[in-house]
């Protein structure tokens, strides 16, 4: 559930709306507060309301209702060249005219600093992202990662405290991502700066941030440290979108305590679940389990546990890991994730097996 | 494959011919293609437009109308003024004329007449000294009647022929190759000992002309810049359905005739047009002092200011278009306010469009002739009016030429600064 009353924290977004046509919100009651030196994500698909929320923070887009607070102080009033916040584009916006040199310096400049004090602050900065010998190229003969780089060695080379980065790596390629994710980090957490980052990549957001906010219709629908976001998500919107994901849907027959119910499916089979969005029997639900804690080793599996009939479609050699798909109570797209260990089973399309998970990780949802 | 140049060898195809000669075949093919393809292109050009350039051109410093006389229907060529020649190069510039050089001049004229060409001599002495073509008709009718003395006989004919200014222009024409109508294109003119030396101040035009048109043409220029670079920003920025919609309202006049547009700026501008109607209606302006806007430089500025504002928001656009506005914001972000954005981030990004517009406009504005002569009045003419004049009316094209001649080297000149300080490769024309 989305914090509700932020009062105390670095960045605070309080009840903040948003609407461009006086028709729709963009941005329905968001309620945020990041502490001072967060690596926070917004993480959600286009459309979603992140890129809004990253607009108004940086202050190109005004709040049509609710307060933005920055250091305790509200920054709706405030224009974007006095806030102080530094920010990588999605397309770097390095100036074309400007070799990279000039552009570090423009930040500095325009805060009136004197030319030693900016040369050595430019020198820093480039060593920071490991460009110092690029200083006299021009934007244009840098490759998209050198030029994500120097974007990003402008945005902190005056030193501010909050960084605002718009799917950064967005047009660089898989493996140069991955590297650039590290780095990213590394520095956020070596300088410790508080950083927003948008994105609708959900790996890049589990593996950089500390906290991810998903967005969904306007409203962030969880914010959590990333392990529990995809271990623990709150609703079917999160749970689809983090991570690979299988659904079954179902009504729930019986209530065990708070930690167990009894789900029966569409095709009259139970299973176990941990009920997270359900509270009394007849409620409609989506069950949401990982293909990876499938389990169909009967010996591994509690006393007592349902189990289902699954016929296996099609096996899919993946290097490191084996990924089956199953047709699982009607469900055709149910997969299942196996690790390429040495005694690991390697199923046929054709068998018909018994599956079953440990309750815990089968979670009752919203339908 | 290895780098076989490397070695100093040549690099060669499988089967050993040289690698660059197999190149040419493979490609000769196409390249033959593509040039069949621009050829008409090329003819037109080069006879449409390089030759009659290059003949005007030529026409600017050789004027063979005292050397030699063509016949329109034979097209037989005779050399003419043959005598005179001769005297001429016999007696240097300061010689007084001598009983000989009169009877040079007679022999001449009876040449003359017999030709029928006494006119067209006449004619091109009379473009350096007025009032001498009727001279020669009138002396090549009577010429084979003079008797020597000729000296005498001729300037009992007309005192003027004692002229020493008329020797020296006489002089000069003996020689088709001349560049006294570059000097008279910039209000010079030799004195009777060869020396160039300004023309009277009243007769002094072009280089008025010159200058006029320049700081015409630069305001000119300015002043569309002023107009179109907001307009061109606002295109640029709104969402594309509004802007075409406003693009046409740009190119509105593209469609317009010229000689309407200019006709309704007189409309307009007039002192019995609907602007001055308006503010006396209004009462801002008394019936009796009407403002002149038209038929002075005023008029002219206005209404080709108005004329040229497209070929200056057309370059602006494009080049504004492709400007992504995240530049501004990073550099607001950066910490720029709005005004430092715009002068370090955004301008700079459009200069190779108002490099372009600018030289645009001021290339059109230059050269410009049907806005000025007819709004212009007399004191909006420029230089190409002058041009004109000289082609149309008085005829004299080697003038004419010569003042072209001018013009374009002033250009030329011009773009040659352009593309040292800004640099040709700069400009972005759509």
């Amino acid at each position: 559930m989305p914090d509700t009353t932020p009062k105390d924290g670095f960045v605070i977004f309080d009840r903040v709306q948003k609407s461009y046509d006086g028709e729709t919100l963009v941005v329905k009651d968001l309620n945020l507060s990041m502490p001072k030196g967060e690596f926070l994500t917004m993480l959600g698909p286009s459309g979603s309301g992140k890129t809004t929320c990253l607009m108004m923070l940086a202050g190109f887009e005004t709040a049509t209702h609710g307060e933005i607070l920055l250091d305790g102080k509200p920054i709706n009033n405030i224009p974007p060249h006095k806030r102080g916040i530094g920010m990588v584009f999605q397309n770097y916006a390095l100036f074309p005219h400007m070799t990279v040199a000039e552009n570090l310096s423009f930040p500095l400049e325009v805060r009136g600093m004197g030319k030693s004090e900016r040369e050595e602050k430019i020198k820093r900065a480039l060593d920071m992202v490991q460009m110092g010998a690029f200083g006299n190229r021009r934007p244009a003969q840098l490759s998209g990662g050198q030029q994500q780089r120097i974007a990003l060695a402008r945005a902190l080379v005056f030193q501010p405290e909050l960084v605002l980065m718009d799917e950064p790596l967005g047009a660089l390629d898989k493996q140069l991502r991955e590297h650039m994710q590290f780095e990213i980090t590394r520095l956020a957490h070596e300088l410790g700066i508080t950083t927003v980052y948008v994105t609708h990549d959900q790996t890049e957001a589990l593996t950089m941030s500390d906290r991810v906010a998903v967005f969904d219709d306007g409203r962030i629908q969880q914010l959590a440290p990333p392990d529990v976001l995809y271990e623990e998500p709150q609703n079917s919107f999160v749970a689809q979108f983090i991570g690979e994901n299988n659904t079954l849907e179902g009504t729930v027959v019986e209530m065990k305590g708070t930690d167990r119910c009894v789900v029966k499916l569409t095709d009259g089979e139970l299973i176990d679940a941990k009920p997270v969005n359900v509270s009394k029997p007849g409620e409609k639900t989506r069950v949401s389990i990982r293909p990876e804690r499938v389990e169909f080793n009967k010996d591994r599996l509690q006393p007592g546990a349902h189990t289902l009939k699954a016929e296996v479609l099609e096996f899919i050699y993946m290097g490191d890991i084996f990924r089956t798909r199953l047709r699982v109570a009607g469900n055709d797209d149910f997969v299942v994730k196996t690790r390429n260990a040495p005694d690991q089973v390697r199923l046929t399309p054709g068998q018909q097996i018994q599956i079953g998970w440990l309750p815990g990780d089968c979670r009752a949802l919203d339908a | 494959m290895t780098d076989a140049s490397a070695n100093g060898q040549l690099l060669t195809t499988a089967d050993g011919k040289p690698l660059k000669r197999a190149l040419a075949k493979a490609q000769a093919h196409a390249k033959r293609r593509a040039f069949f393809l621009v050829l008409p292109l090329l003819a037109f050009i080069l006879i449409t437009f390089v030759m009659p350039i290059g003949q005007m051109l030529h026409k600017s410093f050789y004027n063979e109308g005292f050397t030699v006389n063509e016949d329109i229907g034979s097209g037989v060529r005779t050399p003419i003024m043959t005598n005179l020649k001769t005297w001429f190069d016999a007696n240097p510039l300061g010689t007084e004329p001598d009983e000989a050089a009169y009877a040079a001049l007679a022999a001449d004229l009876v040449v003359l007449k017999d030709l029928r060409a006494a006119g067209q001599a006449g004619t091109r002495i009379n473009y350096e000294k007025s009032g001498s073509r009727s001279m020669f008709t009138k002396a090549a009718r009577g010429a084979e009647k003079l008797k020597p003395p000729f000296k005498e006989a001729i300037i009992k004919l007309d005192k003027d022929w004692a002229d020493p200014e008329l020797w020296r222009v006489m002089r000069d024409a003996t020689s088709a190759y001349t560049a006294n109508f570059y000097l008279a294109a910039i209000d010079r003119t030799k004195d009777v000992n060869g020396n160039i030396v300004n023309v009277e101040e009243a007769r002094q035009v072009y280089v008025k002309l010159f200058w006029r048109t320049l700081k015409l043409s630069i305001m000119i220029t300015l002043m569309t810049f002023i107009l179109a670079y907001p307009i061109a920003h606002l295109l640029a920025t709104l969402p594309l359905r509004y802007s075409n919609l406003l693009m046409i309202l740009v190119l509105l006049p593209f469609w317009t005739s010229l000689l309407v547009r200019t006709t309704s700026w007189m409309i307009l501008l007039q002192s019995q047009g609907v602007v001055n109607d308006a503010l006396v209606g209004m009462g801002l302006l008394g019936d009796e002092n009407r403002l002149q806007m038209m038929y002075n430089q005023m008029g002219t500025m206005v209404a080709m200011t108005h004329i040229l504002l497209p070929f200056m928001v057309l370059p602006l656009y494009s080049v504004m278009r492709p400007i992504n506005p995240s530049y501004v914001r990073a550099a607001r972000s950066l910490g720029a306010t709005s005004w430092t954005a715009f002068r370090r981030i955004y301008f700079p990004q459009t200069a190779p469009g108002i490099g372009a517009g600018a030289l645009l406009v001021f290339i059109l504005a230059v050269g410009y002739y049907i806005t000025p002569a007819l709004v212009g009045g007399a004191d909006g003419q420029l230089i190409s009016n002058l041009i004109a004049f000289h082609m149309q009316k008085s005829l004299n094209w080697s003038l004419a030429a010569a003042l072209a001649a001018i013009l374009l080297g002033c250009v030329m000149v011009l773009y040659w600064l352009y593309d040292r300080l800004i640099g040709i490769d700069n400009l972005k024309l759509g």
